[in-house]
């Protein structure tokens, strides 16, 4: 790779997803994670209680996560061949939880939990 | 409550105010130039000059000479070939790559007069230059190959990645139904430069993929005919190949070089150092040698000395500059450099060439130059690669050091060139990377 800039990079994720698709999924994943911080402020820190059922769907995020990446890319655990293959997968994995668990959180939050209190 | 959520918006804007300012990347000021700049071919490397040049230079007239209307995403043949991206996925127009204030003559180039300065169209246009950057790409000679013509692909075991998307995805075909019944694969390369010398051997890897997953390669048999003494060009490389080869279960020969097909019996014609030999297949990937196309050779630009059967054009392997016109650059295919025709070496030889070409109109010493960098994801099979990255001195100079090593097979590899690698080369075309 020549000059992996953060503009090249961007540059390349726009080619992957089509400029539409990728900066609509950027914004949105920007607006969740400030929604996210929003209620934490609000609220005054993590809501515990919610916050633990928010986790219960990290695991189903990071199989998804993985399962999605291999379904585009025709391959599979199979294909694993050292160290940084499985810390990619790990990676993936791990971005597909924490995703998952904020998003669920937030819609909890915002959405489903009405008696918080102004 | 209120307060909040509007503070919240306002941050939210504000956010993505930034991120919008910090795409628009700081562009280096443009040097203004009534030059005459003519690229001849819109490909991989024409785009991409096309496009820098714009963005380089204030005032130049570019003027690109290329016939074809098409523009062909050449690494994705291969995945074409194996049935894993449709025929299309290569396909795009010409004009989408093009900067709009460049002007594109859809004809191609018919004559070089470099002494002159101009450049004759077919239509028998003649257009006057300042510069001439030649990226016309190469011409796969077909009519060299004793008994072959293209209506055989996707028939009777013949295939052809190279052709062309579509019979990429006839050989596809051919190599599917090939892998369900099994018999005699046979895989080689020609004895001329060629583009991405790591291809037939990917070809070699992923037919031999499909023989076992669908439990075929017990009665399928696969010979890789090298050309030379050597699987690759690189000896470390070469050395890993040879291991896998062997791991594989392919048979290997050595200086063997196709002359002719005879699809009626099933053979191949190879002269060795012993004589003919014919080997059996009932699937092959006919790969024709490649040389400089008609109007290259025709000209005074290729070496005299160097490649004469191929025509290449002469230039400093380190600057892409003509050796004996200096207002001439080669990039890409058809220059004469030693190592790479690959689409990697473009996105390495481009900012080359426009560093040398916008330093002799800004009055400035140009300082990039080209180490023969190249690169080839070498498909093992299908899920995995090898990120092999080399130099003019044979040497590996991988991207990504101790983390994604050059000559182990993996997935990390695989993904590269399954998603990121037909965005890097988008991106490229445009001048962005």
């Amino acid at each position: 790779m020549k000059d992996l800039t953060f503009g090249t990079l961007i540059a390349v994720f726009e080619e992957i997803f089509g400029p539409w698709l990728f900066w609509v999924m950027a914004v949105v994943a920007l607006l969740v994670g400030l929604a996210f911080i929003y209620v934490v402020i609000r609220d005054r820190g993590l809501e515990s209680r919610p916050f633990l059922r928010a986790e219960l769907s990290a695991p189903i995020g990071a199989v998804a996560a993985v399962a999605f990446v291999f379904f585009m890319t025709k391959s599979g655990l199979r294909d694993m061949g050292g160290p940084i293959d499985v810390i990619v997968m790990l990676a993936i994995a791990a971005a597909g939880a924490v995703g998952l668990t904020i998003l669920v959180y937030v819609v909890q939050e915002m959405f489903l939990n009405k008696n918080t209190g102004e | 409550m209120q307060t909040n959520r509007r503070q919240f918006l306002g941050l939210a804007a504000s956010g993505a105010a930034l991120a919008a300012a910090g795409t628009g990347s700081a562009r280096a000021a443009r040097v203004p130039t009534n030059a005459r700049i003519v690229i001849l071919g819109a490909g991989a490397a024409g785009s991409a000059l096309a496009n820098q040049l714009n963005d380089a230079l204030d005032g130049a007239k570019i003027t690109i000479v290329d016939a074809r209307k098409r523009h062909l995403y050449q690494p994705g043949f291969t995945l074409i070939g194996a049935g894993l991206k449709p025929a299309g996925y290569s396909v795009s127009t010409t004009a989408e790559w093009l900067p709009s204030a460049a002007e594109w003559i859809e004809e191609a180039a018919a004559e070089i007069d470099p002494e002159a300065r101009t450049v004759t169209t077919t239509g028998g246009t003649t257009i006057a230059y300042d510069y001439l950057m030649v990226a016309t790409g190469l011409k796969l000679d077909w009519d060299a190959i004793e008994g072959f013509s293209l209506d055989l692909v996707g028939k009777d075991g013949v295939g052809a990645v190279y052709a062309g998307p579509d019979y990429a995805a006839k050989t596809w075909q051919a190599m599917d139904r090939f892998t369900e019944e099994g018999g005699e694969g046979l895989f080689f390369r020609p004895a001329t430069e060629m583009k991405c010398a790591g291809a037939p051997l990917k070809y070699t890897f992923l037919t031999d993929d499909y023989a076992r997953k669908k439990g075929t390669r017990g009665k399928t048999n696969i010979t890789y005919a090298a050309h030379s003494g050597s699987l690759f060009g690189v000896p470390i490389v070469n050395e890993k190949v040879r291991m896998l080869y062997d791991d594989r279960g392919f048979e290997t020969v050595y200086n063997h070089v196709m002359k002719a097909i005879d699809p009626g019996r099933k053979t191949v014609t190879f002269e060795t150092p012993e004589g003919e030999a014919e080997l059996p297949y009932d699937f092959t990937n006919v790969i024709p040698p490649m040389r400089a196309p008609d109007v290259i050779r025709n000209s005074p630009l290729p070496w005299a000395d160097r490649w004469t059967d191929q025509g290449w054009v002469e230039v400093d392997p380190h600057t892409m500059r003509h050796t004996r016109f200096p207002e001439i650059f080669a990039v890409g295919d058809v220059a004469g450099v030693p190592k790479g025709k690959t689409a990697a070496s473009v996105k390495w030889q481009v900012p080359v060439a426009v560093d040398q070409l916008v330093s002799d109109i800004a009055g400035r010493d140009a300082t990039e130059t080209y180490n023969g960098y190249t690169s080839c994801p070498l498909i093992t099979r299908v899920g995995r690669a090898m990120l092999i990255e080399f130099d003019y001195n044979n040497d590996l100079v991988p991207s990504f050091p101790g983390i994604i090593a050059p000559l182990e097979e993996l997935w990390i590899s695989w993904l590269m060139k399954e998603i990121a690698l037909k965005a890097t080369y988008n991106a490229m075309l445009r001048g962005r990377a």
